[in-house]
């Protein structure tokens, strides 16, 4: 079982590679539109990334719920 | 066994150009947001008074005088669209009315975005079984007329044109210049892109299609190759439906095409335009001569429905 910081540090690897987002930027209460500026088909790219690494799903209607990092990563931590 | 090749191919876009800028003074968006998300710097918009059929005739006109074939000796006529107006006749009776193609196998085709390999696999089917000698295989759209222009997440992505190619029965001992059809559907995702109702619009669940685009395709594309007896290293070109770059790029990554492959991406000066995407990608790329006759160059398209379908064609 991936812990919060674990689940949050892979979610900054994800960003980075599919959004060139710094891993320094990313925290549980960064929104990831305004904050770190993942545009919603990025945001697609993030999640199926993630589904991958953590071994969840994550339906289209739950993607609009995710609105910072914390949400995804509680969604993560919920559902793996 | 009989098989079928591309003669000729031809195209046709309405002059009227609509660049971002120009959108960006009814709708709330702007270049940048659009090239960013999407790909497109400009799109094609026909007259008010032009008919996908108006600009299905003049694309099949081209690939007809390209080809060296005689109207008359045509015996299958394959339209797709999913944005003609009219219902009956259908677009392949009119533009061959209008051709003077005499008492043709006739018929449209709708699977939206993915319409032109399924029409180019009828054909080439027909043509295998023995149905039909020479097809005329058209893609044509007037999207601006299925296009809610108050909607900034649909109006940005759309453009109307034609594009039509000449098929032609192959001899038994010669190459096939058009591969196996590979065509499918995720039926239970339709909802995601629809022009329904009786005053239909497109309606799009954008972050739905992009990620089925970019998850569930590849393995399709690669098939199409795969049945062609190709390896995608080997392809001269991929002429994927022209819908979003980042869609592309997502299916080339997975597809792992050859350095020298060419990835077309018309979408960038034409929009979206459905079925008529990859016969006008298609048609402009031989014009330019970027393609050794006889390479291999796959086509796919994916979209509405949700459907896809592809093949890999000689180039002509």
């Amino acid at each position: 079982m991936a812990t919060r910081a674990e689940i949050t540090s892979g979610l900054a690897e994800i960003l980075e590679e599919v959004a060139g987002v710094n891993p320094d930027d990313v925290a549980e209460e960064k929104s990831f539109t305004d904050d770190l500026d993942v545009d919603s088909l990025s945001m697609v790219e993030v999640v199926v990334a993630a589904e991958e690494k953590f071994g969840v799903k994550i339906p289209d209607n739950e993607v609009q719920n995710l609105k910072t990092v914390g949400d995804a990563v509680t969604y993560i931590e919920a559902n793996h | 066994m009989t098989g079928s090749r591309i003669v000729a191919m031809g195209h046709y876009q309405p002059s009227r150009v609509v660049t971002n800028d120009d959108l960006a003074m009814t709708l709330d968006t702007n270049d940048a947001w659009i090239r960013d998300r999407v790909g497109i710097a400009e799109r094609r918009i026909a007259d008010h008074a032009e008919s996908v059929a108006d600009m299905a005739t003049i694309a099949a006109e081209k690939a007809l005088a390209a080809s060296g074939i005689a109207a008359t000796d045509i015996d299958l006529v394959v339209v797709a669209t999913c944005s003609a107006i009219d219902r009956c006749p259908n677009v392949a009776a009119e533009v061959s009315h209008r051709l003077g193609i005499l008492a043709p196998g006739a018929f449209d085709i709708n699977t939206a975005c993915s319409g032109f390999s399924y029409a180019l696999g009828n054909a080439d089917n027909a043509i295998r079984a023995g149905a039909s000698r020479n097809a005329l295989v058209i893609g044509a759209e007037k999207l601006s007329d299925v296009i809610d222009w108050s909607d900034r997440t649909t109006a940005i992505l759309f453009g109307d044109a034609a594009g039509a190619a000449v098929l032609t029965a192959t001899a038994d001992d010669e190459e096939h210049g058009v591969g196996p059809v590979i065509w499918g559907s995720a039926p239970e995702k339709g909802e995601a892109l629809t022009i329904a109702g009786w005053r239909p619009y497109i309606k799009q669940n954008g972050q739905s299609v992009f990620r089925w685009a970019t998850t569930a395709l590849a393995p399709f594309a690669l098939e199409a190759c795969r049945r062609a007896g190709v390896d995608p290293s080997e392809l001269a070109a991929f002429v994927p439906h022209q819908a979003n770059t980042r869609i592309i790029d997502a299916i080339v990554k997975k597809l792992g095409v050859g350095p020298d492959t060419i990835v077309v991406k018309d979408l960038v000066e034409s929009g979206n335009t459905s079925a008529a995407s990859v016969p006008l990608a298609l048609s402009k790329l031989i014009e330019r001569r970027e393609v050794p006759s006889g390479a291999p160059v796959l086509l796919f398209g994916f979209g509405g429905g949700l459907t896809y379908a592809g093949q890999v064609i000689r180039c002509p």
